[in-house]
């Protein structure tokens, strides 16, 4: 082995793995925040990983939710409102050897980023992408988003919101090359944990829509769900989640869902209320945009040349003796 | 005033045509178009023919003539398709003026080009006479009618009857004429045949024998068809060249470029007139182990270029005017965060969707401020094919050393053009560093912009130590968003400096012509080849006007002003709008100047005046001709 690589190993054997070690600056959300307990699940998720924070990327948008990368200490990319994916997408396709994070909004993702949203799920790029759903606008101070149900009242629609809401699930469902769907909630943090961890081992394009309340703008809209554990459905499996028996005791409707099962998964989605959360669908055998067409790692500048020059003899005109 | 130097080119009217009688008329330049209904093969008989002049020494400018529709419907006057060629002894750096002569496979097509003006009053006309005797009265009617028009209007129109001699050959004459034209042509200009053998082995060479055989046998029987019924004849000498030269186009070019420089990413979304760069991208790229990724839209392409480059690869994104407007908010990012970046646009008439085949400078103020906010980076413009190539290795270059993004303006007059230049010898200096993964050493920050550039080494992901979110806010050194005042004129001001760091490393650029006298004329990008041509001519003629030709607009090159000083007048010679002094409303206090000479008026407190024309053509030296010498009227009253 060489000294490189046995140092290498030996220093990542040395290195502590605690949260410390992924928290960034001090969150500046709301108390009561669902981003909170979001963060706290990513930041357990990479310590027990013990992913390398040099070789990890969070991106994200804009928005409450977008400022996510900010609080950790990893690689961070905040960029413009809507296009983390794309982004994204470019480090992916750039760098095989980082771990790639995608923070998202409603209207990050399903608004201004929408069209992004349908073509990462069909590129299938390996990559983690939370989609927080608070069903507002919320940096800019209660706007209505494409999630926020009919009647909501914001500044925007005082008079109630005018559509039915998008079905963030529905829709990557219905994407071609969609490879991991799933659904969390801010109030079953050990959840979000769990499903965190199963799209973060998924290879390809895990969307994880985290249903994230806004206590600023909407303090009582999930109220009813908050207060009758009923109204979640917890999707289980043995390829799917496992829920712990002290959760169970409060979560008591449970549903064995196969998650290679696109048309069940189909079904639960629309359904909507209960809220189902789990993993609606994983299929592993989806291929990946970034193996299909990837950047040639050795590229030396011999491989460069031999190129260029066979380029450039198609178009070459020698000189020639005049004819006689 | 502004008589062309070169032999005036009139019917050659020569008695009883036989082999031997026919005398080769010297010349020192014509230009040709060959055009017909799109997917007739102009284009590729113009290409080869321009290819074949090439070989024989000639300089050489190739257009093309592209009608706006895909498939417009056969024989219509706005159809035409094909390429326009001007051959010279010396070099060629433009298309030229109006057509000398023109080969045309319907009168429809060829109505056309009159109407627009592009070719010579009084030229030659090889016209197909299959239409005459059509067995839909209505056409042969058209046929004979314009016919008869044009030659009433002074045109030398010799009937040929193309398809008739192509059937001879091949059961599909629609698909052979193309190299009937191409043999007779060769004969015209008394091209060495065998050079026309090879380069039509050189075009079918991926195809089998019978092909080539096929080709070649139309190629010499519209060779032998010329010498025997055409009663003229011309000869453009040139010396062969002694180094190898490659044509291609600019777009091709650019491509190359890309290859060339070591770039990792090309991201794009298709786009008329920027797409064939991308397309021949796409073909050859893997084997350097690049990718062409082509995105869902523009802003996506611009974002997933920024993505790469962010982590380390370099990416280029080429584009057009509406998707140039679609990237601008992704482009403010990668100057906010400091990302390098080259972009592309491959200007064409707008505003809008405005004229997608035709050639513009109309993005040179959008490029220059585009983005909200002040987003400084640099423009630069090519303004020869070859020109095309080593601007984007530049720009790679200047993109990673400042860390910055680097607009690359070509247009539709480059993308489409054809002009020999030397082969390009690969210098490993081309190429990008590989990907900095060393631990980021202690203390030091994301943004250490170093006090004199502005200039801050930058972070890659994968380097220990280094970690830290990049962020479009406004940010201190740290990265960390912050809205103090001293922070956010921290960042502005040293991201602004480094457009003056680099401004100090650029040579001011040559003179054309004298140091000084009564006219400067300054342009950039695609028109130098004609602003030159006219000047030169001008100058032969002891006009005192010179000119000033940017690669640079943004930082411009220290020097321009004590240039200005040196001349009574200066003005722009520009491809964009800008008000007629004519006009009853227009005057000093609302004109609108073109772009450059705005920006040239705002630096240097000059009053320099500006001539443009947006006729979607590339600029005639005949029309810069003019300009300039009711310029130099103007200033002498
Ligand atoms: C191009 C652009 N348009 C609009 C905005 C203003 N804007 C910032 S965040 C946002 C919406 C945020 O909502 P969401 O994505 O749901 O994120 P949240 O704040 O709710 O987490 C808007 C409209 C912007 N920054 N950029
Ligand atoms: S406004 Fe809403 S979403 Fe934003 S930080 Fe506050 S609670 Fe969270
Ligand atoms: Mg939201």
């Amino acid at each position: 082995m060489s000294t490189r690589a046995h140092e290498c190993l030996m220093r990542m054997y040395l290195e502590e793995h605690n949260l410390e070690s992924y928290q960034g600056s001090i969150p500046r959300w709301c108390s009561g925040c669902g981003d909170n307990a979001i963060l706290t699940a990513v930041q357990r998720l990479c310590r027990d990983e013990k992913l390398r924070p040099e070789k990890t990327v969070f991106v994200s948008g804009i928005g409450c939710s977008s400022r996510l990368p900010h609080y950790m200490k990893t690689y961070g990319f905040h960029g413009i409102h809507g296009r983390a994916l794309p982004v994204a997408e470019g480090i992916r396709l750039a760098r095989p050897d980082l771990n790639v994070f995608v923070t998202t909004g409603d209207g990050d993702c399903c608004s201004i980023g929408a069209a992004h949203w349908i073509h990462a799920i069909r590129y299938n790029m390996n990559m983690t992408v939370m989609l927080h759903d608070n069903q507002i606008y919320g940096l800019t101070k209660m706007q209505v988003s494409p999630t926020s149900p009919k009647g909501l009242r914001s500044k925007t629609t005082p008079r109630g919101a005018f559509l039915e809401p998008l079905n963030p699930l529905t829709v990557t469902l219905g994407i071609q090359n969609a490879s991991f769907v799933a659904q969390a909630v801010d109030w079953i943090p050990e959840l979000i944990y769990e499903i965190l961890s199963r799209a973060f081992h998924h290879k390809g394009c895990s969307f994880v829509r985290i249903i994230q309340r806004c206590p600023e703008f909407l303090p009582e809209l999930l109220d009813p769900w908050l207060h009758d554990p009923n109204r979640t459905l917890l999707l289980t499996h043995e390829k799917g989640l496992q829920v712990s028996a002290s959760l169970s005791r409060v979560y008591k409707n449970q549903r064995e869902h196969d998650p290679m099962d696109i048309d069940r998964a189909r079904e639960i989605a629309s359904a909507g209320d209960p809220i189902p959360v789990g993993i609606l669908y994983h299929n592993p055998s989806v291929p990946r945009y970034e193996e299909l067409h990837a950047i040639e790692p050795l590229r030396t500048p011999e491989l460069i040349q031999r190129g260029l020059e066979a380029e450039l003899d198609k178009f070459t005109i020698w000189p020639q003796e005049e004819a006689g | 005033m502004c008589a062309s130097t070169l032999a005036e080119i009139g019917p050659a009217v020569a008695t009883g045509a036989t082999r031997s009688a026919k005398q080769a008329i010297t010349l020192s330049e014509h230009v040709i178009e060959i055009i017909s209904d799109s997917g007739e093969g102009a284009q590729r008989c113009g290409q080869s023919f321009g290819a074949i002049a090439a070989r024989m020494g000639n300089g050489v400018w190739t257009v093309e003539i592209i009608p706006a529709e895909i498939q417009p419907p056969a024989r219509s006057i706005a159809g035409a398709s094909g390429n326009r060629i001007r051959i010279g002894t010396h070099r060629v750096t433009n298309g030229g003026n109006e057509a000398n002569l023109v080969v045309a496979f319907n009168e429809q097509v060829l109505l056309g080009r009159v109407r627009e003006r592009e070719l010579k009053p009084g030229c030659t006309v090889l016209l197909e006479s299959m239409w005459r005797d059509h067995p839909d009265a209505g056409i042969a009617a058209a046929y004979r009618e314009t016919r008869e028009q044009l030659v009433r209007d002074g045109y030398d129109v010799r009937e040929i009857p193309m398809e008739q001699e192509c059937k001879r050959l091949v059961s599909d004459p629609r698909r052979g004429k193309n190299m009937f034209v191409l043999g007779m042509l060769c004969s015209l200009y008394s091209f060495d045949l065998q050079l026309a053998r090879d380069q039509v082995a050189f075009i079918f060479g991926k195809k089998d024998q019978n092909v080539i055989k096929a080709n070649v046998a139309l190629l010499e029987a519209g060779h032998e068809w010329a010498e025997s019924n055409l009663d003229f004849k011309y000869r453009i000498p040139a010396a062969r060249a002694t180094e190898a030269q490659i044509v291609v186009n600019g777009n091709t070019a650019l491509a190359l470029g890309v290859m060339a420089s070591g770039m990792d990413v090309c991201a794009m979304y298709p786009i008329t007139p920027a797409t064939s760069a991308s397309h021949y991208l796409s073909e050859v790229f893997e084997n350097v182990g690049g990718i062409v990724h082509q995105a869902e839209d523009e802003i996506a392409a611009c974002a997933f270029a920024i993505g790469a480059s962010y982590a380390g690869k370099c990416a280029v994104t080429i584009t057009s005017g509406p998707g140039y407007s679609l990237k601008q908010e992704a482009i403010g990012l990668a100057v906010m965060c400091e990302i390098p970046l080259v972009v592309v646009d491959v200007q064409r008439g707008g505003p809008s969707t405005g004229q997608p085949t035709k050639a513009e400078q109309g993005d040179l103020l959008a490029a220059c401020f585009g983005s909200h906010g002040d987003a400084p980076k640099v423009v630069m413009a090519p303004s020869s094919i070859e020109d095309c190539f080593y601007s984007i290795l530049t720009a790679r270059k200047i993109a990673e050393t400042f860390n910055m993004v680097v607009v690359v303006l070509s247009d539709a007059n480059l993308a489409t053009s054809q002009q020999p230049f030397p082969r390009p010898k690969f210098n490993e200096a081309w190429l990008a560093p590989p990907v900095n993964q060393d631990p980021v050493p202690e203390g030091a920050k994301p943004y250490d912009w170093d006090p004199l550039t502005g200039i801050a080494r930058r972070f890659v992901p994968g380097q220990p130590n280094g970690m830290h979110t990049l962020t479009g806010l406004a940010h201190d050194r740290l990265s960390r968003v912050a809205y103090d005042p001293e922070s956010n004129e921290e960042g502005l001001r040293h991201r602004s400096l480094k457009l003056a760091a680099l401004q100090k490393s650029l040579k001011t650029p040559p003179l054309f012509g004298g140091e000084d006298g009564e006219l400067l004329v300054i342009g950039w990008g695609s028109t130098r080849g004609a602003i030159e041509e006219a000047v030169g001519r001008l100058r032969a003629e002891g006009h005192q006007v010179s000119s000033l030709h940017l690669r640079f607009i943004q930082p411009m090159p220290g020097g321009i002003g004590e240039i200005l000083k040196r001349f009574k007048q200066v003005m722009t010679i520009e491809m964009n709008w800008c008000d007629r002094p004519g006009d009853e409303l227009i005057d000093a206090s609302n004109r609108r100047v073109s772009a450059l000479a705005m920006m040239l008026r705002a630096r240097y407190l000059v009053d320099i005046d500006c001539w443009g024309e947006v006729r979607g053509q590339p600029l005639k030296p005949d029309a810069v001709c003019r300009v300039i010498s009711n310029k130099l009227v103007q200033g002498r009253r």
